[in-house]
């Protein structure tokens, strides 16, 4: 293996397993404290969130809220099929249903 | 005698809500895996080197981004290893919110538990702790499930780069997006959840346009966290 690839690869990976078990460090001597698993509730909701609605009002990269956006309708879509049947497998497969027919639409 | 079995059928229970749970997460990882493998070897690693960064680093975006700089040849060791670390700053929060239930467990399955964090298994393992509780055997087997299935998927990408035709173009990248609503959805039941989203839908799209790489995701999870933190303590102070 090629060594500068070698030590961009394990650099790499202790950064990343830093942050990831930088939280177990901070508070392993004093253990959590009570506040920080209420401030913590939300987390998951912010996090969540954060992660689709740009993948969905941004896919290229800038703001699309017109109809050529497929991922926005796509979004739109699974976001109800989620809401009334919280099934899983059938908001995916709908959602990329609809990407794919629109995409071939648009295109 | 019958304790012990009812112990082995709760198992065996964990076991097939791990199976089914990380299936409509392969819809997203596998393809992104692929495209991982057949990125490392467009940037000229090896099929050993791509896995094995796969193995080690086990953070899809930023082992994208190390790729792209590795293929334009004009970062070095410091601006790869220093974007890594900023593109995953967001695992800290997600490790924060791990953190009461990681600390009750061995300190080395905790350790262990840490490195298998990624969106995708905190997404399934926050969901199910709010839903029925932590249990550290699901958490286990996501993590490790996922993480073979990563490995996998780039050695597969890598070995048959070149009759591979690009994954991420059959609009299966939307499988993730996707999931998450699945799991964001049932979250949204009171008041303080949906204005934490909201105020995280528009800090991220604010971020993601004005600020650089995936800071968005942070600056947008710590506004959120916090206003929802605030909403939650006037409310205690109120009863």
């Amino acid at each position: 293996m090629n060594g500068k690839i070698l030590l961009i690869i394990l650099g790499m990976a202790a950064a990343t397993y830093l942050t990831r078990i930088g939280a177990q460090l901070i508070f392993a001597r004093a253990g959590s404290p009570g506040w920080l698993e209420r401030w913590l509730k939300h987390v998951p909701t912010a996090i969540l969130t954060a992660l689709i609605v740009p993948q969905l009002l941004l896919p290229q990269g800038y703001l699309d809220l017109s109809l050529n956006n497929s991922y926005l309708l796509a979004g739109i879509i699974a976001a109800f099929t989620a809401y009334k049947t919280r099934n899983i497998l059938l908001t995916i497969v709908l959602g990329m249903g609809v990407i794919i027919i629109l995409n071939k639409l648009i295109s | 005698m019958e304790k012990k079995e009812t112990r082995q059928q709760q198992q065996t229970g964990i076991w097939w809500e791990v199976l089914q749970d990380c299936l409509p997460m392969c819809a997203g990882y596998i393809p992104f895996g692929l495209t991982c493998g057949i990125m490392g070897r467009t940037a000229g690693l090896s099929t050993f080197e791509i896995t094995f960064m796969s193995a080690a680093v086990y953070a899809g975006a930023s082992q994208f981004i190390a790729l792209g700089m590795l293929a334009s040849g004009t970062a070095g060791w410091g601006l790869i290893v220093l974007t890594t670390l900023l593109v995953n700053l967001r695992h800290l929060l997600m490790g924060a919110y791990m953190v009461p239930h990681h600390l009750k467990l061995p300190r080395p399955l905790g350790y262990y538990l840490a490195f298998g964090l990624t969106d995708e298994s905190y997404a399934l393992v926050a969901s199910r702790s709010d839903r029925k509780g932590y249990d550290a055997l699901y958490n286990w087997g996501v993590n490790t499930l996922l993480y073979l299935i990563w490995i996998l998927a780039t050695f597969l990408g890598a070995l048959f780069y070149q009759s591979i035709p690009d994954p991420l173009e059959w609009g299966i990248d939307f499988a993730l997006p996707a999931t998450f609503l699945t799991l964001l959805i049932p979250r949204l039941t009171n008041g303080t959840a949906l204005v934490v989203a909201l105020v995280a839908a528009l800090c991220a799209v604010l971020g993601a346009l004005y600020l650089p790489g995936s800071w968005y995701i942070i600056v947008a999870a710590v506004a959120a966290t916090l206003v929802g933190g605030m909403m939650e303590r006037s409310n205690t102070h109120e009863r």
